[in-house]
Parts: C-alpha cells; structure tokens; sequence
C-alpha cells in the first residue's frame, strides 16, 4: 500500500534554470491539483458557509445531526484505542518472533483494506443478522446486534483493523530488539521493557497510525450504513446524515454536516504531516 | 502448535503467547468468522442458483460500467499520479509542501463527502457542470461521474508508490548518459522509466483494485440508473434494500474474489518490484 510518507527532499531537486518544459510541467502540476483536489474541498466549505455562519450554526446543531456527530465520535473512542492495542500486539508478535505462517499472518491482517465497504457490511450481516450464521442463535438468547450501535462498532473495527499494525510493523522491524533485549536481561518485566523501550521508540508512529485509523473510522460510510440500518437519532453516523440530509434536499444541512468531516480530514493531514517529521526523525 | 515447535525462535524476549493469543483472537472475531459466515450463505444457495444471480443481464451490465469506469480511472490516476511524482521530486516551486500535503486528501476525507462535493461541482448548476454540460460533456449522473468518484478516492496511489522510487534514483546514470549525448526525452525513456515502472505498475493496481470496490463517492454522483450507471457495490447494496439476501450474498461473493485476485496481483507486483530494485 501506499503510506505517503516520503517528505519532499530538497537536495534531489535540479536548481537549474527552468526550462519551459519543467514550467509547463509544474503549471500542469500545479492546475491539476487544484482543480481535483483544491475544488472539491473549496465547494463543502463555501456550500457550508454560504448563507453565513448563523444559518451554518442553526444546521449544524439540529438534533439529528447532533445526535449523528456525537453517534460518530463515540464510535471513534471506541475503535481507535482497540485498534491500537490490536496493533501494538500483531507489531510485537511478527516483529520480535520468527514462527511458522508468520507471513500468512501479516497478509491476513491486510485484508480488510483490499475488500470493499459494502463487502465488509455485508460480511457482518451474514454472521449476525437474522438471515446470518448466529441469527438464529442470537434471536434464542434475545441479543440485537444488527442495526444498533455495536455493530457500528464491529464494522468499523473490521475496516481499520490494518492501520496501526502496518505503521508500526515495518518501524519496528528495522529497530530491531535489541535494547528490549538487553531491557530483559538486566532483569525489567515485559510490561517495563514495553513501556519504558518500546513505546518511546514507537510513539510517533502509533499515533500516526492512530489518527489515519480515526479518519477513517469517522468517514466510513458503506459498511456503516449496511450494518447501522441509519436510524434517524439513533444509529445514523454523520457521514450517513450527510447522505439522508442530501436525499431530503436540505442541501445546506448537508453541506454544513459534511464541512465538519471535512474540517477533521485537514486536520488529519496536518496532523499527518507533524507526526511523519517525528516518527522519520 | 506454536509454542512447541522447534522453528519458533523466542530468544529472551516475553509476550509470544499472549500477543499470538490476542492476535489470533481479535483476527478470528473480527476478519474470519463474518467472511466464513458470507461464504456459507453463499455455499448454501447451490451452484446452479449462484449462477444464474452472477450472470443475470443487470449483474453482467454492473461489471461492464465497474471495469470501464475503474479502468478509465486507473488511466486519470497513472497520468495524474506520474505527473506530481515527478514534479514533486524532481522541481521546486512555491507551494510544494502544500500540494505534497493535499495529496492524501482523498484518503483523508471521507468518500460521502467526496462524493457530496464531486456532485454538486459537476451538476449543471455547479463550478465545473455550467461549463462541461452545454459543451455536451456530462459528467454527474453518467458513467464519466462514477470514473472521476473513483479517480478522486484512489488518487494518491499511483503518486505515493512512485514517489519513493523516484526519489532513491541516483542521478550518476542519467548524468553519464547526458554526456553521451542523450536527449532528456531519451533518458527519460531509456533510464528513468524501466526503472520506475514496477512502482507504477503496483501503484496503478492499487488504484485500480480500490476503484473496483468504491461506494461512497459514487451513490452521489452516479444517479444509480439500471444498465446504466449501477456498479457492482451498488447492485448488492439495492438487493439488501430489497431483503434480496441471496442475490446479496452471491453479488457480494464475486466482489470478494475478485478482490482478493486484486490482492494477489498487487503482492506479486511489489515482490516483483522489490526484488527490482534490490537488484538495481
């Protein structure tokens, strides 16, 4: 995959007089980039501030929304910190152990980024909807799962399963174990060595693979909306109400509801790109 | 079965057991059990019933319009994704850093709002549709829509896979080979392509491979017309909404193949390319 984590370098660039082949070149660069990238970003906030910040403000805090907004940073307390102790723990198995099926196990924890949301929500639904394989079950013991908030949790916890493994794996990797290993010898616990070894060394990148993990858990709209059933006021993620209030034509609604999502993605890549800097040195 | 085999080498450090433990737990939950549960749902149709769902005439139309629409994404993305890698590398200019951040929006922002904002720019009314539309070209609610949804979600790809590549090449070569004479097209050609090409092959997979299982930005923009603008995911998404649950199950199945096949293609590419260049 890739992880966007090559810094602009200074020195490989040609100081040269410009050419007009290298001006047309970063013009078309330049152009591009803002017409797919810069555009579509520049329309959700001016759609959202269009009618002034009071008529934004009124959208924003209807109940439904804020209800979804609070449904959707719930979710995220949830799955962000399992995720990074599932994380932490795959790094420290395939990186400080050689066993058998060591690969496999690394391939495996990848899968969930090569399989589509709706795939993912449909997956869930068939193990624990009633037509599912615990169906019949759950409904013995009186236990809901499909369309309330667990399983808003579960899907999501499928979804970004991969994100903080695959930053601290090849991380610790190339660390290697030997300061844990000389930790041990001289006589720290596991839970020492980890704490005062490890997690200094790694901290950068776990909290960059947790603030990818977070935007995504945030934004994940296909799974979600499978699995959640989008229940008005009680199981509708903001990314759903974004759709629900885009299909009632409150365009402004919309708008206003998906410019927070929006805010939270600059945030993420400026976050991103502090955390890059710290993790790579 | 781990613990006591002799190829397991522990050294001094502690936590294999738990951490295999927790490890094989939360994989089981989470990733092996719901895609064992699709799989017997689907096994349990029967060969003949999954069939005839996978080839009706509305499931063969979503992987004509998803292909064609993913290809011609793929196609923007290598373009687009050659071009900023290079610039980025290989120019300086006022605003770098800044488009070099921008780059992994799309991986940032979620792809309802992408689709939200792709729609309303290319509508007729909208920044980019009051030009295009009179000019004959349509874009939202057409097949051309669900290509931009698709190109705008996996842009960074084929960038971010090049990148790197690009970077790490050392200059003495394309140097030597400007002494000889050789014209900057020429050593683009004979130098610098071969040698990035397994990273832009890969990074076009990915593209590629994430275009084909895209939902989120394409409920917007498609205008989810039958033989016309209906992908695959939302095939399966309209059969759940229709309490469908084998043609669900089934639809769903094909995506999970060929996305694993995608998953092949693309670790056989990075091998390829990374055996590449620990050759070079």
């Amino acid at each position: 995959m890739a992880n966007g984590r090559t810094a602009v370098r200074d020195n490989g660039a040609q100081k040269k007089k410009r050419g007009p082949w290298q001006v047309a070149l970063i013009l078309a660069a330049v152009g591009l980039s803002a017409l797919f990238l810069g555009v579509p970003l520049a329309v959700i906030f001016t759609s959202a501030f269009g009618g002034g910040v009071g008529v934004f403000w009124r959208e924003i805090t209807e109940p439904s929304t804020l209800h979804a907004i609070w449904l959707t940073v719930l979710t995220a307390i949830v799955v962000v910190p399992i995720n990074m102790i599932f994380g932490i723990c795959v790094a420290w198995l395939v990186t400080r152990f050689r066993f058998p099926g060591r690969r496999l196990l690394i391939t495996f924890v990848e899968i969930p980024f090569s399989v589509s949301p709706i795939v993912a929500g449909v997956i869930y639904l068939f193990l624990y909807g009633s037509q599912g394989l615990l169906g019949p079950f759950l409904e013995a013991h009186d236990i809901r799962i499909m369309f309330t908030v667990p399983a808003i949790f579960l899907v999501s916890l499928f979804v970004t399963c991969p994100f903080v493994a695959r930053e601290l794996i090849p991380l610790m990797e190339v660390q290697g174990s030997d300061e844990e290993e000389a930790a041990i010898t001289l006589g720290a616990t596991g839970l020492q060595t980890f704490f005062y070894v490890t997690l200094p060394n790694i901290k950068w990148a776990l909290l960059y693979g947790a603030v990818l993990c977070n935007a995504r858990v945030m934004g994940e709209f296909g799974a979600t909306s499978i699995v959640s059933g989008a229940i008005r006021g009680k199981t509708n993620t903001l990314p759903l109400q974004v759709e629900l209030l885009f299909n009632d034509y409150n365009t402004v609604g919309a708008f206003a509801a998906a410019s927070t999502l929006a805010f939270i993605a600059l945030l993420t890549l400026v976050l991103k790109y502090i955390l890059e800097r710290k993790a790579h040195g | 079965m781990f613990s006591k085999s002799s190829r397991i080498r522990k050294g001094v450090l502690p936590g294999f057991g738990i951490t295999m433990g927790v490890t094989l737990l939360y994989m089981v939950i989470i990733v092996a059990l719901p895609l064992l549960a699709m799989v017997l749902k689907t096994a349990s149709l029967g060969w003949a019933e999954f069939w005839s769902i996978v080839t009706s005439d509305r499931a063969l139309s979503t992987y004509r319009i998803t292909l064609g629409t993913a290809a011609i994404a793929t196609l923007i993305n290598a373009s687009f994704g050659l071009l900023l890698a290079w610039v980025l590398v290989r120019y300086e200019f006022p605003g770098k850093r800044l488009i070099d951040g921008l780059i992994d929006l799309p991986f940032a922002l979620p792809t309802a709002i992408a689709g939200l904002a792709l729609v309303t720019v290319f509508s007729r009314n909208g920044w980019f549709g009051q030009y295009l539309e009179p000019m004959g070209i349509k874009i939202a609610y057409a097949p051309l829509g669900i290509a931009i949804a698709m190109a705008f979600t996996s842009a960074p790809f084929v960038i971010r896979t090049v990148q790197p590549v690009l970077e790490d090449l050392s200059d003495d070569v394309e140097q030597a080979a400007q002494t000889l004479g050789a014209r900057p097209w020429q050593i683009f050609r004979h130098i610098i392509w071969p040698m990035i090409f397994p990273a832009f092959l890969a990074g076009s997979a990915l593209s590629f491979a994430r275009s084909l299982g895209e939902f989120g930005a394409i409920v917007f923009i498609s205008g989810n017309l039958p033989f016309k603008t209906e992908v695959t995911s939302l095939l399966v998404f309209i059969r759940l909404d229709e309490f469908d649950y084998p043609s669900a199950a089934a639809l769903a199945m094909v995506m999970l193949i060929v996305a694993f096949l995608m998953l092949l293609t693309t670790n056989l590419i990075q091998a390829w390319q990374l055996r590449y260049a620990e050759r070079s």
